[in-house]
């Protein structure tokens, strides 16, 4: 399932290139930081704000990149990329694989 | 390291980006401030002094695009080098963002290896820019500087009115005849030291320096509220200048330095003339010519400052000038009015 979810060259990467305690602090900041940006997401929907909307799956897709995320960022630039939707079935979607890849981050900062 | 320290502003309205670009700003030894968004940074740039800006181009309330427009427009701000970090998707925002005069572009998430270099050649512009800037403040008048930076450099040459001064030392050559060669420098050094300080003192620029001759520009490049006037008060406080000197030179039994000054106003085309390569800011024209003529005549005409007639009509003391009679100058096809100030 972690594999699939990130990928491990880029984690690893990350946490040779900065330290692996800072990687740890920066997994902290993002799982902290995610619920305001899915909520800025969810808002901008609503609202049909395309601008936010784009803005907020673009952050999104960029922070997923940082950690290897590749499920995430997939769905994050898709969505950056699209019109604002009629349904909200992409942020449904989005809403699932962040669940299983902050449980995967989160298994990693115990590793 | 400290030696090549740098500081940086990083701009990103995302927290994990900031965290990240600072700490890898910071292990490669530089020092990083961070701003959440594009006005916070402009801000910051106001009173800040930042070596190169790390900037994001999708954030809220300004964007990137919108600091890089910002920073194009502002003669202070122009020569800050941008890296523009960024996922930002297409290819066309990318080439916005050079277009725009971001100096590079990084891609999110951005690896430190590339950061290094690309901060190095950033900061060594940056360094190269600095240096070029104390440069044209050593050769070129604060003017001639100011008008670089804001309008930057292309020959040409625009059409204005403005008054030009010539001034020269008399018989010269005859005098340095008697002089060692390090005698006639110093005596040189000293001239033009007395010349420029009043002639920038009055806001004008010493335009060309010829052995023992100058021209200085008054009202170009930037604009005077009185361009004669400013010429007439340098070309007196440069006579009075020159007698203090001369009295100094009689105590110690050396010969009178005598100098000439010739002031006409009118329309001139100035600009940069040259090359590419080398140019020099200056003008011509007939008030040129004019000005260069009735520096000649002060030698017949017994006077030290001889000026035209639009200058005379300009000064504040117009009638504290004696008119003398019209001269047939060289190049012009009628007599004209000569005024002794």
């Amino acid at each position: 399932m972690t594999d699939a979810l990130i990928d491990e060259a880029v984690f690893t990467e990350l946490a040779d290139a900065m330290g692996a305690e800072f990687a740890a602090e920066l997994v902290d900041t993002f799982l902290s930081e995610a619920p305001g940006m899915f909520a800025e997401l969810r808002a901008a929907f609503v609202g049909r704000d395309a601008d936010n909307y784009r803005r907020a799956a673009h952050s999104i897709k960029s922070n997923a990149d940082v950690f290897g995320a590749r499920a995430l960022a997939d769905q994050a630039r898709a969505m950056e990329m699209s019109e604002l939707p009629e349904n909200d079935t992409a942020i449904a979607t989005l809403d699932a694989i962040y669940a299983d890849t902050s449980a995967a981050l989160k298994a990693r900062l115990h590793d | 390291m400290t030696e090549s320290q740098a500081h940086l502003l990083i701009v990103d309205d995302n927290k994990v980006n900031r965290l990240l670009m600072s700490r890898s700003v910071e292990m490669l030894g530089h020092r990083a401030s961070l701003a959440e968004n594009g006005r916070v940074a402009m801000q910051m740039l106001q009173t800040g002094r930042y070596d190169v800006l790390l900037l994001d181009i999708e954030m809220p309330e300004m964007d990137g695009f919108e600091v890089l427009e910002a920073l194009k427009a502002d003669p202070t701000l122009r020569d800050l080098p941008v890296i523009v970090t960024s996922s930002v998707e297409g290819l066309d925002n990318i080439v916005r963002c050079i277009e725009l005069g971001a100096e590079d572009y990084i891609p999110k998430p951005v690896n430190k290896t590339l950061l290094n270099a690309r901060l190095n050649s950033s900061l060594e512009k940056k360094r190269l820019y600095d240096e070029q800037k104390k440069l044209l403040q050593r050769f070129a008048t604060d003017e001639v500087a100011k008008d670089l930076n804001e309008q930057g450099f292309t020959i040409g040459g625009r059409r204005m009115t403005a008054t030009v001064l010539f001034c020269d030392i008399r018989d010269f050559t005859a005098l340095s005849e008697d002089m060692s060669p390090e005698a006639t420098i110093e005596l040189l050094n000293t001239f033009y030291t007395l010349m420029f300080d009043a002639v920038t003192g009055h806001g004008g620029i010493v335009s060309l320096m010829v052995g023992d001759g100058l021209m200085a520009l008054f009202g170009a490049p930037q604009a005077l509220e009185n361009s004669a006037q400013s010429a007439a008060s340098a070309a007196q406080e440069m006579r009075d200048m020159m007698g203090v000197l001369n009295q100094e030179r009689d105590a110690m039994g050396e010969s009178m330095i005598k100098v000439g000054f010739g002031i006409a106003t009118g329309e001139v085309v100035a600009g940069y003339a040259g090359t590419d390569a080398r140019a020099t800011y200056t003008c011509i024209g007939k008030t040129v010519n004019l000005a260069a003529r009735l520096e000649a005549h002060t030698k017949v005409a017994g006077h030290t400052i001889l000026c035209d007639l639009q200058t005379q009509r300009a000064l504040v003391d117009g009638e504290g000038s004696a008119p003398l009679s019209p001269v047939q100058f060289k190049g012009f096809s009628e007599a004209l009015d000569v005024f002794a100030l």
